[in-house]
């Protein structure tokens, strides 16, 4: 059998203890998990942003515009001395900044105003028909922004609007919870075949 | 100094980055490709900051005598990858692969997994039809697990059409509700954080 069939078998295995309870062989799987992640993380960063992104265009190429992501990358470690730690709010500053800056187009672009033009369809469909899902969807979305509009008192045309909303969120939380289970399930089941086929080969 | 010239920097920053969307000129288009980068270019340090700091915290731990062997499995996992890719590189046959492929990999996939459990034990004990709202929470939770397996058309040939009809109407209008909410929450935030009142990042050594 193949070496790294083995290692995963009886690391899935590790990791399966802990239905049992917390113990130590669930503990050491989990620790060499996350050993594992921060390593890959690294070695995935360091070569595809700061190889290829930094060190080979500034110190091959001569790119010297890239002294500043550098020099503000390195102002990041100013952290671990007391004095100088106020220094790593300057690239954390620009990172910030920066991410706000594009988040307000983007956010009004995608959550919002593309949300709003999906949901607006017309009531009447080309043959002639009432198109119910579209008053579904209607409804849906402003008893929805009812309900989370706290501006005004729940009370009257907005207090109804709000109690018709929370039906339509508990079929939205409804129906994400029977997705998010099926999802969890499907992954489940690809360990147990992978155990029951690879592993111990009981299935052909 | 300590306060102001980082806020500073975020204003420039945020409004650079923010005024670009509106312009078609080639510089606009150069401020947002070069800030990206450096984006994430201080992204990849503060990665490097934060396994600093994970091995600095496991080694005090262990000076300590506190979980010594989980902390050095902890370490020994963050040095394997590394030294791996710089045996062997970080191709698709090289050993760096082979260790994402036979132990990252399927813990990561079994660790989830493992969810299914939980989450069938936190609804078993917490989906009770108390009122005509949780009644209608599982009601949804139960056509939609299982409408998504194929013994659902075996009850009916209606079921499948039934979950997707609940998933793309009622569920999605509430969920654009719901999305439409974040985007002006964020838009919010992101300009008090531009605009200097939101100043929760400057906290911290």
């Amino acid at each position: 059998m193949d070496a790294g069939v083995i290692i995963a078998g009886i690391l899935t295995l590790a990791i399966y203890t802990f239905l049992y309870r917390d113990n130590p062989i669930y503990k050491a799987a989990e620790s060499l998990l996350i050993g594992l992640s921060i390593g890959y993380a690294l070695v995935i960063y360091w070569q595809t942003t700061l190889v290829d992104r930094l060190f080979t265009p500034l110190f091959s190429r001569g790119e010297l515009n890239l002294m500043v992501p550098l020099i503000l990358g390195l102002l990041m470690f100013s952290r671990f001395t007391r004095r100088f730690s106020w220094l790593s709010r300057i690239p954390i500053a620009l990172m910030i900044g920066a991410g706000a800056g594009v988040a307000i187009p983007a956010m009004l672009y995608a959550r919002t105003l593309k949300q709003i033009s999906a949901s607006v369809a017309p009531l009447i469909g080309k043959g002639g028909g009432f198109n119910f899902e579209a008053l579904v969807v209607a409804v849906g979305l402003l008893s929805t922004l009812a309900y989370f509009y706290f501006s005004r008192e729940h009370k009257g045309v907005v207090g109804t609007a709000a109690k018709v909303g929370t039906y339509f969120l508990m079929v939205f939380f409804g129906a994400t919870f029977g997705y998010t289970v099926m999802s969890r399930m499907s992954t489940f089941i690809g360990r147990i075949d992978f155990l029951l086929t690879d592993f111990l080969r009981l299935l052909a | 100094m300590q306060q102001r010239l980082p806020v500073l920097i975020c204003f420039v920053a945020g409004i650079l980055m923010f005024l670009q969307y509106f312009s078609r000129h080639p510089v606009a288009r150069t401020v947002f490709v070069s800030i990206n980068d450096y984006w994430q270019i201080i992204f990849a340090f503060t990665l490097l900051v934060g396994v600093a700091a994970f091995g600095k915290s496991n080694l005090r731990q262990i000076g300590r005598g506190i979980d010594t062997p989980y902390r050095f499995i902890a370490l020994s996992g963050l040095v394997i990858m590394p030294v791996l890719a710089i045996i062997g590189g970080i191709k698709i046959d090289s050993p760096f692969q082979w260790a994402f492929e036979y132990m990252l990999a399927p813990m990561q996939a079994t660790v989830f997994s493992l969810l299914a459990f939980f989450v069938a034990s936190a609804s078993y004990r917490g989906f009770r039809a108390r009122n005509l709202q949780a009644a209608v929470l599982l009601g949804a939770a139960l056509i939609v697990l299982i409408g998504r397996v194929p013994i659902s058309e075996m009850i009916s040939d209606s079921f499948p059409k039934v979950t997707f009809w609940i998933q793309n109407y009622p569920s999605m209008s509430a969920r654009r509700g719901i999305l439409i909410g974040i985007g002006l929450g964020s838009m919010t935030t992101a300009l008090r954080v531009i605009l200097g009142i939101e100043r929760t990042y400057l906290r911290g050594e």
